[in-house]
């Protein structure tokens, strides 16, 4: 039975890496509705811009990312000296950090995601449900969201094990503070760094690998779920 | 009055179309594919933007560039039924029903969500989702969800064209049948002949993005086939008669027309009822003195007015029977007979087919064929 409770150091960074991952996602998720919207239906003078900036943290090494995130939001970086000055808000070396590195690293798989199925919604719905006397705003609400509910649930799902697994970016940004910021692989990797760490990083492991399958699993079930309602 | 005055250039394609109809009964748009009915009636919808014009539905503009109005498609009130439905898949047919009808201020609702669902025989489908429904309760359904937004003017752009012909059976009746439930003025877009003269009172015939005719349907169709816009085999001629009497033993009804009487096959239609027939130009031949000892049962007087231009060893020609008929005879008969215009001869009608026994308002079966 002992090898099937956690550790504290365990419980302490599998809550922590929940906690940041559910953070990251929340946060990002109507930014991500929002921007997938903008680049599957309206042409703009700079779209291809903004569509690449979105997907920078995809292609760049996650270190680069961390340190543009201390350099833009840090305690003396660009904008977050004056978020410290005016507001009193540091990201930096807090959860808080880790959970932007987490949105920041995900937001991309994020929103290619929701904008594929926004892109497959068929606009003759839009359209009817505008004759019928909606605004364009409740079309969205009442015809659009809810047809692409599948995609954002395979966003949020992708965008969730993606900030799990996060490592590079919250390492340089928020650094690896127990209890704050050592997230589940922060954990590990400071276990391979001490002698005799092996079991504990394999217990560590084995978490992460059925905390993935548990997300996995439930998007397949709920995406089920899903499609069901659309078929009748 | 259903004012419509629109200019739209789309590409090489230049939609430029006048039209005005009675905003009562049904004005159908008619033309070939590509002749600009779609692009017109989604100006009058909002859901494109003409360069310049007007579009009026009982004085109240929805669209005047002069007057800089350009009211959105959702404060139309035009309800409008697509050719693919476009039900949402994600409600139930009772939530895609509401769906417009909940927006409308209750005191402005004018149509009862009763009343629709009753008319169109969809109760018992409330509870299904769309992609359970076979594509004929799919239009029904498209129908009523416009029909409860209380609309000013209904819309339907080829509601029918995606169905095959026994799903067509289960919606034109509810269709034919609209004006008389509902006092909305519907504009309906066909390129099917058969369809407009169901249930169409106006008919505006487009081609090439203009509307090149406008009038009763009688009226228009008569000059249709020289204008190229039906095919041949559609081409005829369209009589509004009344039923005169019953004829119980051979099971044969009497029609009269300005040009005399028609004999069909019984209809279970008063004494009085106006029916609108058809009688294809195919259907009729030519007799330089009245036949004897033939089946036909339908001959009568008529001066040959005009020969068309032959094709393909065939001519139209147009005779005046106290109203206009189309016979197409082949060339050869047309040279021994020696027929020329002025010239007194007998058309003799092959059948008749009946496409709408409710003209005017009169209560009506559904429509049958009959032949004569």
């Amino acid at each position: 039975m002992e090898a099937l409770t956690l550790t504290d150091l365990e419980r302490e960074a599998l809550s922590l890496s929940l906690r940041v991952s559910l953070w990251a996602v929340a946060g990002s998720l109507p930014l991500g509705i929002a921007f997938a919207w903008l680049l599957a239906r309206r042409d703009f003078p700079g779209k291809v811009l903004v569509d690449g900036l979105i997907h920078m943290p995809l292609v760049l090494p996650p270190v680069v990312t961390g340190y543009v995130l201390l350099v833009t939001l840090g305690r003396r970086g660009v904008v977050g000296q004056y978020l410290y000055d005016w507001f009193g808000i540091q990201f930096a070396f807090t959860w808080k950090a880790a959970a932007i590195a987490s949105a920041v690293m995900a937001f991309p798989l994020m929103v290619r995601a929701i904008r594929l199925s926004m892109e497959a919604v068929d606009r003759g719905l839009e359209q009817a449900a505008r004759t019928l006397g909606a605004s364009p705003l409740r079309v969205f609400a009442t015809v659009t969201l809810p047809l692409v509910g599948p995609g954002v649930l395979t966003g949020v799902i992708l965008a969730f094990a993606r900030s799990l697994s996060e490592f590079g970016a919250t390492i340089t940004f928020a650094s690896n503070i127990p209890g704050e910021t050592r997230t589940l692989p922060l954990a590990l990797y400071t276990l391979t760094q001490v002698p005799g760490g092996d079991a504990a990083a394999f217990r560590l492991c084995v978490i992460s690998a059925l905390l993935a399958l548990a997300a996995l699993v439930a998007s397949e079930l709920l995406a089920r779920r899903m499609q069901k309602r659309l078929k009748g | 009055m259903l004012d419509v005055s629109v200019r739209k250039r789309q590409g090489d394609f230049l939609v430029d179309a006048a039209f005005n109809s009675p905003a009562a009964g049904v004005t159908a748009l008619f033309g070939r594919s590509g002749s600009g009915k779609t692009s017109v009636i989604n100006m009058v919808a909002g859901l494109s933007r003409p360069d310049e014009g007007r579009i009026a539905v009982n004085e109240a503009a929805l669209f005047d560039s002069a007057a800089r109005i350009d009211l959105p498609m959702d404060r139309r009130r035009c309800g409008y039924v697509f050719q693919d439905g476009r039900l949402f898949p994600h409600m139930t047919v009772r939530a895609n029903l509401t769906y417009g009808m909940k927006l409308v201020p209750a005191a402005r609702r004018v149509i009862a969500f009763d009343d629709v669902v009753g008319m169109l025989g969809i109760g018992h489908l409330l509870d299904r989702r769309p992609a359970r429904l076979s594509g004929g309760e799919k239009q029904r359904v498209a129908i009523g969800r416009a029909l409860l937004t209380s609309p000013r003017l209904l819309l339907m752009d080829e509601p029918l064209a995606a169905l095959d012909e026994t799903r067509k059976g289960e919606v034109l009746p509810f269709i034919a049948d609209l004006p008389r439930h509902f006092a909305i003025p519907v504009l309906y877009v066909s390129h099917s002949l058969d369809e407009i003269l169901r249930l169409a009172d106006t008919l505006v015939l487009m081609d090439g993005g203009k509307a090149v005719a406008a009038g009763p349907v009688e009226d228009v169709v008569g000059a249709l086939h020289l204008s190229g816009a039906v095919d041949a085999a559609e081409a005829g001629a369209v009589l509004t008669t009344t039923v005169e009497a019953h004829d119980p033993a051979h099971h044969m009804t009497l029609l009269a027309f300005p040009g005399g009487r028609l004999s069909v096959r019984r209809m279970d239609l008063p004494v009085g009822a106006a029916v609108r027939v058809r009688i294809r130009a195919g259907e009729v031949g030519i007799g330089l003195s009245p036949p004897r000892d033939t089946s036909f049962q339908n001959v009568f007087p008529a001066v040959i007015r005009d020969i068309g231009p032959p094709q393909d060893g065939q001519v139209d020609v147009r005779l005046d029977a106290g109203c206009t008929v189309w016979a197409r005879i082949t060339t050869r008969a047309l040279e021994t007979m020696s027929l020329r215009p002025g010239q007194v001869v007998h058309a003799l009608v092959k059948s008749v087919a009946l496409t709408r026994a409710d003209v005017a308002g009169h209560e009506a079966p559904p429509p049958q064929r009959a032949a004569g």
